[in-house]
């Protein structure tokens, strides 16, 4: 079997991605039990390569591999060789030679996970790079939604909120939901919203005066970075919190918020959504476990029905 | 007044048969013979005889054409012979069917004054195998502050002026060098860049980057600098090259100007020509240049340009990298590509194959039009012209791969693909500069 990386969202057909949803179904009554593992992935090596600073991605990824008792290594940037000067393609080479069937990794280059493939025989995932991609956010959130609206996502109305130039998950999830046929609205100041975007088969909006038509309101993270001098994409987080900031009186009953983390409170999103029991922004997390094992699991014994995940655990 | 050099090979005594030449300054297109005596054009025409000592070359289904002129390449010397010098880029032109090739001027020292440009000179004269020359650059250490001495420099056979590599900073410095330039009799080339809105880029900015995530480089960011340029050089009627036209927007203002007569010439590269920017999608570092490839609909604009001849030449931007540099994700990779082995064949495979370009038309941007831009007498395949013409076999097929170029580095975006088209035998100055008879 050839291997199999995980780069884009667009690696995936709409059968992968059903597919791989209905594995990490699969895998949620393991994570209900007291003992929380399953053995199949045993002698199993993946390797967590992260480049840049992660608590969601970097935790799942490693707690999902050991709930499918896979062998883990998981190195950072600093204190490795990368701090000595060592290239991307020679840490490849060089992990390649502990023969692991997955490398994970994030690192703050688009094109990195095109470097780390051609130079390993182990399947690449990419968790992160640059402002690219970041397929398995995109995952992991149209898992939250199934499990949360249903299974039918088709002609759900999304819209996605904040800086889309710099988000690697906006561009991951803009296709995934596409691909799952939902109706993607992007909401951004001009300043923060790339040119020719439209082209992927999405509304361009600058305010928010149909967000009453979304189903659910997907937040991106404002950095303070995009104030600074010199970059002058904003006047101030004071004016974004002002348009484009998301409170309760915002939303009409019944619509639900996503954000895939770090929140900023009182920035894109306050503090009174930020604590509601009715946002999906903890279930997103829970999300990333079930679904990065289906990740890993899919990775390594393909993506065929005739393994079907329920008869290995 | 001397712009080129290089070493001394013995004259070629060579007796060209049955190949179609095409020389649009001759007016011809026909299969003929081509006898070359004594590095000269001694007779075209049929059945003709060889002499004693004269090697027959056997061109039946091959182009005979004038030998093309790059006005723009990377010689990489001095400061950076690991990837290029002066031999190895000569005889990469050479292999591509280049009868001259000119330096830029952005190397470690910058060509910035007469003793640099003249120790290259001196070294062209002993390592080039086709006939060499350089730009020197228009402002001190490329620094966008102190002009350079352009009437030493032109005396000591700069070709022109240029700070490639890098914008004219202000309107001030591109003024006051389009007023002094005059002193030397040449012309200047500018790398067409709004720096602030550069700022960051990694690809053309359009669809593609949006759903890449690459920072853009608007096409606004090369126009604006042409317009600026254009005004002034009409302003203190000068004479300006631009370099490496990439957008549509640019071409519209060169448009504008040659019609308002200002005395503007232009070029674009053989990969404008037949890539756009969906090719980045590939994220490989090799596609990687500034000006990065652009939309379809500028490629198709710089294509009707080539041909009506607003666009006057091809010039290869030739930007040779180590593999070290280019074998790193993308976004951390340096820009440029390495075009003068490669650049007949994609142009005579992605434009004249298909019908988008005609071969005379192509062969006048490649050859007489800029050597008339570098103040050289053009290729012609005439009795009595000097001998400068190459000889390709236009069905060949040929693979890009490293280690396989004449070039010392092979940072090309058609690395691992087939070529059609190859250059079997090149003739500059008179002296055979490549021979590969398969």
């Amino acid at each position: 079997m050839p291997k199999r990386d995980l780069i884009s969202i667009e690696d995936l057909s709409r059968a992968d991605i059903e597919l791989l949803l209905d594995t990490a179904e699969s895998f949620l009554p393991v994570l209900e039990r007291d003992i929380k593992k399953v053995p199949t992935l045993r002698g199993r090596t993946i390797i967590n390569l992260f480049w840049e600073a992660s608590t969601r991605t970097s935790s799942s990824f490693d707690l999902a591999a050991k709930r499918l008792s896979a062998d883990t290594l998981a190195l950072k940037a600093s204190g490795s060789a990368v701090e000595k000067g060592e290239t991307l393609k020679d840490t490849a080479i060089t992990l390649s030679a502990y023969s692991p069937d997955i490398i994970v990794m994030r690192h703050p280059s688009a094109g990195a996970c095109q470097t780390l493939s051609a130079n390993t025989e182990a399947s690449v995932i990419n968790a992160g790079d640059g402002k690219h991609q970041h397929p398995t956010q995109c995952l992991l959130d149209l898992f939250s939604m199934r499990q949360n609206l249903g299974r039918d996502l088709d002609g759900l109305k999304v819209f996605i909120i904040g800086d889309i130039l710099h988000s690697r998950v906006a561009r991951s999830d803009i296709m995934g939901f596409r691909m799952l046929g939902m109706d993607v609205t992007l909401v951004a100041p001009p300043t923060l919203m790339p040119r020719g975007i439209e082209e992927m088969g999405v509304k361009v909006e600058y305010d928010l005066a149909n967000l009453k038509q979304a189903d659910v309101i997907y937040l991106l993270r404002i950095q303070r970075e995009r104030i600074k001098a010199g970059a002058a994409y904003l006047p101030s987080l004071r004016e974004y919190s002002q348009i484009w900031g998301i409170s309760q009186a915002r939303l009409r009953p019944g619509q639900r918020v996503m954000h895939p983390g770090p929140i900023n409170r009182g920035v894109e999103i306050a503090s009174d959504i930020a604590d509601d029991d009715e946002n999906l922004i903890a279930h997103q997390v829970f999300s990333g476990l079930a679904v990065r094992m289906a990740i890993l699991y899919r990775t390594i014994v393909g993506y065929s029905d005739g393994a079907a995940s329920g008869e290995v655990l | 007044m001397k712009r080129t050099w290089c070493k001394h090979l013995p004259a070629a005594e060579l007796l060209i048969k049955g190949g179609r030449v095409v020389d649009p300054e001759s007016g011809v297109d026909a299969v003929q013979d081509v006898l070359v005596k004594k590095g000269k054009v001694a007779e075209v025409g049929k059945s003709l005889k060889a002499g004693k000592n004269t090697r027959v070359v056997d061109a039946a289904g091959m182009l005979v054409l004038p030998g093309f002129v790059d006005l723009h390449a990377h010689f990489r010397t001095p400061g950076r012979e690991d990837e290029e010098d002066i031999a190895t880029a000569s005889a990469a032109a050479a292999a591509g069917g280049y009868v001259a090739a000119f330096g830029m001027a952005n190397t470690d020292p910058v060509v910035d004054t007469a003793t640099i440009l003249t120790g290259l000179s001196q070294r062209a004269s002993v390592d080039a195998l086709v006939p060499v020359g350089f730009f020197a650059a228009v402002t001190k250490g490329l620094a966008g502050e102190e002009l350079t001495e352009m009437g030493e420099l032109g005396a000591a056979g700069a070709v022109g002026f240029s700070d490639d590599g890098q914008s004219l900073k202000t309107a001030a410095i591109t003024r006051r060098a389009l007023q002094y330039v005059k002193v030397s009799g040449r012309f200047v080339a500018i790398h067409a860049q709004d720096d602030s809105l550069f700022k960051g880029g990694q690809m053309h900015e359009g669809p593609a980057s949006a759903r890449l995530g690459l920072t853009g480089i608007p096409s606004l960011c090369e126009s604006l600098d042409v317009s600026r340029a254009l005004d002034i050089a009409a302003y203190e009627d000068a004479d300006l090259h631009v370099c490496h036209v990439s957008s549509a927007a640019s071409l519209e203002a060169i448009a504008r100007a040659k019609e308002a007569g200002v005395r503007v010439t232009a070029e674009v590269t053989p990969h404008h020509l037949v890539m756009n920017d969906e090719v980045v999608a590939t994220l490989d570092p090799n596609v990687k240049m500034n000006p990065p490839l652009r939309s379809e609909g500028d490629r198709r604009a710089l294509v009707e340009a080539l041909r009506s001849g607003l666009v006057d030449c091809v010039a290869t931007d030739h930007a040779p990298h180590v593999s070290e540099e280019k074998d790193v994700p993308y976004e951390e990779a340096p820009f440029g590509v390495v075009g003068l082995e490669t650049a007949f064949s994609v142009l005579h495979a992605g434009l004249v194959e298909p019908g988008e370009l005609d071969l005379a038309t192509l062969v006048t941007r490649l050859s007489a039009a800029p050597a008339r831009i570098a103040g050289l007498e053009a290729p012609a395949i005439a009795v009595g012209a000097p001998a400068d013409l190459c000889v390709i076999d236009p069905a060949a097929v040929w693979t890009v791969a490293p280690h396989t170029l004449q070039s010392r580095s092979w940072n090309s975006p058609w690395l691992g693909n087939e070529l059609t088209g190859k250059v079997r035998l090149t003739v500059a100055a008179g002296r055979v500069a490549w021979d590969d008879r398969a």
